[in-house]
């Protein structure tokens, strides 16, 4: 084996020896940050925050106790994204302030005696290190060369640094690799966006539809409260799915769907409604364009034709498209979030927006509202550079209605296989655990290793820290100022994010970070500020507030500019798509080459002996990033792998047995996984929660409990109208004794 | 003034909120808890249903826990609160023993410790944490003495259940089914 430029560092840092308390640098600043000193507990004020376990970004409070130790967090009870009460995963954030296997110091790739290491070095020694590799990366190949991956609050601030530099070359895989799909179908269809929260009026819907989409444990929490107020009001709901999630235990009808036939159960629910004349006549004949279209593609697409392909009875089609009927418009068929399946799930969820459309729920009362936005004015800055390429250069015209830049196709332009002149050669990835996150972790292996410079900035000691040139530890949110949250909502709101501790160790929030690395690249014009917390007061003034009143509310709110939430009764209405309708009949997707109705098309089985993989969410942890919280990994410190008790008792295994999993491209399970046998789960697939099975050794409560789906993934199905990677197509075996290894040194 | 706990299964995801909250609030080490989740589940593939419950010390009226205690640290209080006096508790064990439940532990600091309905949050006039955190909302706390509350309307108009009625200790949380 050829050796790697970047090899995967498994051993502790140089001086930590293991033992952060070996170090007098951080022993000082150890010192320093446990405030000892009793603190009249009434004295001491909850400090605001915005969460950032998750993309929801619940407002809340930060309360200390009476030691002067951050104590407990609580829901902002005026926060729509909330309602005064955090999920799990809020509640348990302070687990991330707390956790002793934080990133703790600065860290550079060293080699001693042939073996590659890191040592820890000053912040200083870090930045000099960064900003003469970016400017030699930019003589050679141009700013555009340098990429930055983002997830969470951090990113924003490279982003403006990245802007300055001149690159526009920025990500975040949470599109590509989750929403994207969503975003262009529905736009194809109504001509707007999505976004989050998502507008879904799940408080007054009577009938809900989740397709694939198990909310309560993906826990986006205002949705979660509107849900279960909607099922004190009678909600009914059908899901479809082919394991019993928590929203299907709670179900009126559970369709257990074969895997990957979605569309064909979609197209036979339009032919009840449209054959049955159940649809919203006069919503349709007002809005809709290409509707005669649609009944001619769907004359054929009959429930008995949907039967054979989904398993699901012809009878229950007809039955729960008319109870859609009933209680429609206010008939939820809910968008979902992580929607990258199988490659055509543009199409899947064009189907999901035009069924919507059949029932007339886009704009009314129960289905979609119309959210509006706060506005804030941005901190004065010296205008960006233009940049000579971007990632859409790179594409020339392939993936055009992406919304979104993507993720694997930056991999792609790093890649040494990348033959255009528009070369990728150094990476931040800030705030999001690639290894996990992009699927084909070999690709991402080989695009790393073919780069001038990669920094990660994270505050746990993730996968993707061990393949880094520079390792900038950020502190959590609990410790730092951040960007005001402006969301689309029922209300038009904005919260703030105040530090409720100091940063501990030799953390730094990424404003910072920004700031002091702009100052060695000669960009300090348009970092004009010596705290961010400047940014923030600068900002609530040009809004008519200040940050010193913030701190007391947290949360503002603000009444709507357009008073309608909903449609009016026939109101003039013009949609953001070409026609200015809700395109049934898509002329962006026929514009683009693409089938502008929808069509199922088979997806290839599980072959004997194999069953597909599906993956999901636990309420407790956010994708990867949780495992390790001491407070959450309490709650559940590894995953499982849900089989069929027929299955397991034909392969011989039993309930608490640890097996390895092999795909069908020979990849093995790093780990063993212990089996979960449950009736809740049919027989041609097995399933476990994403985010475990964590390889690094510095992540000491989570290394190595469970299993990493993400490594199993490796039929990836792109998807052609977005280039969104489709995940769902990977069979995996049982190996019942542990396989043999290659070892990889 | 009879302090009760309902509990809508009909809501409820599992998702542990009540014990993280709980932890926080009542500073219950790593590794502990006073209350917990569990999954129930009936039938055989398609057909298949599942509980979700979130369970705790019941505050029975008639507590096992106290009459068995010999120093009189398990005791009640207003409300019919049961409740520990760590001061009295000599860590022995007994009502460990004697809970159905499984709802007391061991505190390292060698008291017996368990759920106490967040008294200290009662008297400020707020509920217990796991109550106040629920994203579902499916937890209610009041006082069944008092036939117009929240949770005497709710046992009154929809289906219930207690855990364990045939052990006889009166237990005062209630499952809405």
């Amino acid at each position: 084996m050829s050796k790697s430029r970047r090899e995967f560092i498994k051993i502790s840092a140089l001086s930590f020896g293991g033992l952060v308390m070996a170090n007098p640098i951080l022993n000082a600043m150890i010192g320093q940050v446990q405030a000892g000193e009793p603190i009249d507990a009434s004295k001491i004020k909850p400090v605001p925050t915005y969460c950032e376990v998750c993309f929801w970004k619940c407002a809340g409070w930060v309360h200390t106790d009476e030691k002067g130790e951050l104590w407990k967090i609580e829901g902002n009870e005026d926060d729509p994204h909330c309602k005064g009460r955090f999920c799990p995963r809020g509640t348990g954030g302070l687990g991330m302030y707390n956790d002793e296997d934080r990133l703790k110091s600065p860290l550079m790739r060293v080699e001693v005696n042939g073996k590659q290491t890191f040592k820890e070095v000053s912040w200083d020694k870090a930045f000099r290190f960064i900003a003469d590799k970016m400017n030699q990366i930019s003589e050679e190949h141009g700013p555009e060369s340098l990429a930055l991956f983002k997830h969470g609050s951090g990113g924003a601030h490279f982003g403006k640094l990245f802007k300055a530099f001149g690159s526009r070359n920025i990500t975040a895989p949470s599109y590509a690799q989750c929403r994207g799909p969503r975003e262009v179908g529905f736009h194809a269809t109504f001509g707007a966006n999505i976004n989050s929260p998502e507008p879904v009026d799940l408080e007054n819907t009577k009938c809900l539809v989740l397709i694939g989409n198990h909310i309560g444990e993906n826990m986006h929490n205002s949705h979660v409260q509107e849900m279960s107020k909607a099922i004190d009001n009678g909600l009914e709901i059908i899901t479809v799915d082919p394991r019993l999630s928590t929203a299907a235990s709670k179900s009126v009808h559970w369709l257990p769907i074969k895997p990957a036939t979605d569309i064909a159960l979609l197209l036979a629910w339009m032919h009840v409604l449209v054959t049955e004349k159940l649809y919203d006549k006069a919503y349709i004949d007002q809005y809709a364009y290409g509707f005669e279209d649609l009944e001619a593609h769907i004359a054929d697409k009959t429930p008995e034709w949907a039967e054979e392909i989904t398993t699901i009875k012809a009878d229950v089609i007809r039955e729960t498209a008319r109870k859609m009927a009933y209680h429609a418009p206010a008939t939820l068929i809910h968008p979902g979030r992580h929607v990258t399946w199988y490659g055509d799930d543009t199409q899947r969820l064009r189907a999901m927006a035009m069924l919507n459309a059949l029932l007339g729920s886009w704009g009314r009362k129960g289905g979609f509202y119309f959210p509006e936005k706060a506005k804030v004015p941005s901190f004065p800055h010296p205008a960006y550079p233009s940049a000579s390429w971007t990632w859409k250069d790179y594409l020339d015209g392939k993936y055009a209605l992406a919304g979104s830049s993507i993720a694997n196709v930056f991999v792609d332009a790093s890649h040494p296989d990348n033959k255009t002149d528009k070369k990728i050669k150094g990476w931040f990835v800030v705030g999001t655990n690639l290894i996990s996150t992009i699927p084909d972790t070999k690709k991402t292996l080989e695009a790393i290793d073919n780069l001038d410079l990669f920094v990660v900035v994270d505050t746990m000691p993730m996968e993707i820290t061990g393949y880094a040139d520079i390792i900038l530890p950020e502190c959590t949110y609990l410790e730092r100022y951040d960007d005001i949250r402006v969301s689309p909502n029922r209300e038009p709101n904005i919260a703030v994010r105040i530090p409720a501790a100091k940063p501990k160790y030799l953390t730094k929030p990424s404003d910072w970070i920004v700031r002091k690395l702009a100052e060695k690249l000669k960009l300090s014009a348009h970092f004009n500020y010596k705290s961010y917390s400047e940014v923030l007061d600068w900002q609530l003034k040009q809004m008519g507030f200040s940050l010193a009143e913030m701190k007391e509310r947290g949360i503002i709110k603000f009444d709507r500019k357009n008073a309608n939430l909903y449609l009016e009764e026939g109101e003039e209405y013009e949609f953001g798509t070409p026609t200015g309708m809700i395109e049934l009949y898509s002329t962006d997707l026929e514009m683009e080459g693409f089938d502008p109705l929808p069509n199922y098309t088979p997806h290839p089985e599980p072959p004997a002996g194999f069953f597909r993989l599906n993956y999901g969410r636990a309420p407790m942890h956010t994708f990867g990033r949780t495992a390790n919280n001491p407070n959450l990994n309490e709650l559940m410190n590894e995953n499982k792998l849900w089989v069929n008790p027929k299955i397991a008792k034909k392969a011989g295994i039993v309930n608490g047995q640890e097996i390895w999993l092999e795909n069908q491209d020979g990849v093995k399970s790093e780990f063993p996984i212990k089996v979960r046998v449950t009736e809740r789960i049919g027989m041609d697939n097995v399933y476990m929660v994403h985010g475990f099975g964590k390889s690094n050794k510095k992540l000491k409560r989570s290394n190595g409990r469970g299993i990493s789906d993400s490594q199993l993934v490796t039929n990836v199905m792109v998807d052609p109208v977005m280039g969104g990677t489709g995940m769902r197509g990977n069979f995996v075996k049982f190996v019942i004794d542990k396989p043999e290894r290659e070892v990889i040194s | 003034m009879r302090y009760a706990m309902v509990i809508d299964t009909k809501k409820c995801v599992g998702c542990s909120d009540c014990v993280v909250a709980c932890q926080n609030e009542n500073r219950v080490p790593i590794g502990y808890c006073r209350d917990w989740v569990i999954e129930h589940a009936k039938g055989a593939f398609p057909n298949v249903s599942i509980e979700l419950r979130s369970e705790r010390c019941n505050h029975c009226e008639n507590s096992p826990c106290v009459r068995c205690c010999p120093t009189g640290a398990s005791h009640y209080e207003e409300g019919g609160l049961v409740m520990v006096d760590r001061g009295a508790c000599i860590g022995c064990g007994a009502c460990v023993q004697s809970c159905p439940y499984n709802a007391r532990f061991s505190h390292p600091e060698g008291y017996v410790d368990k759920c106490s309905f967040c008294n200290h949050r009662l008297k400020e006039g707020k509920s217990p944490s796991c109550v106040s955190v629920c994203p579902t909302n499916c937890m209610y706390f009041g006082d069944l003495n008092d036939s117009e509350s929240q949770v005497s309307q709710l046992l009154k108009n929809r289906d219930w259940k207690v855990l364990a009625p045939e052990v006889g200790t009166k237990p005062q949380v209630y499952y809405l089914i």
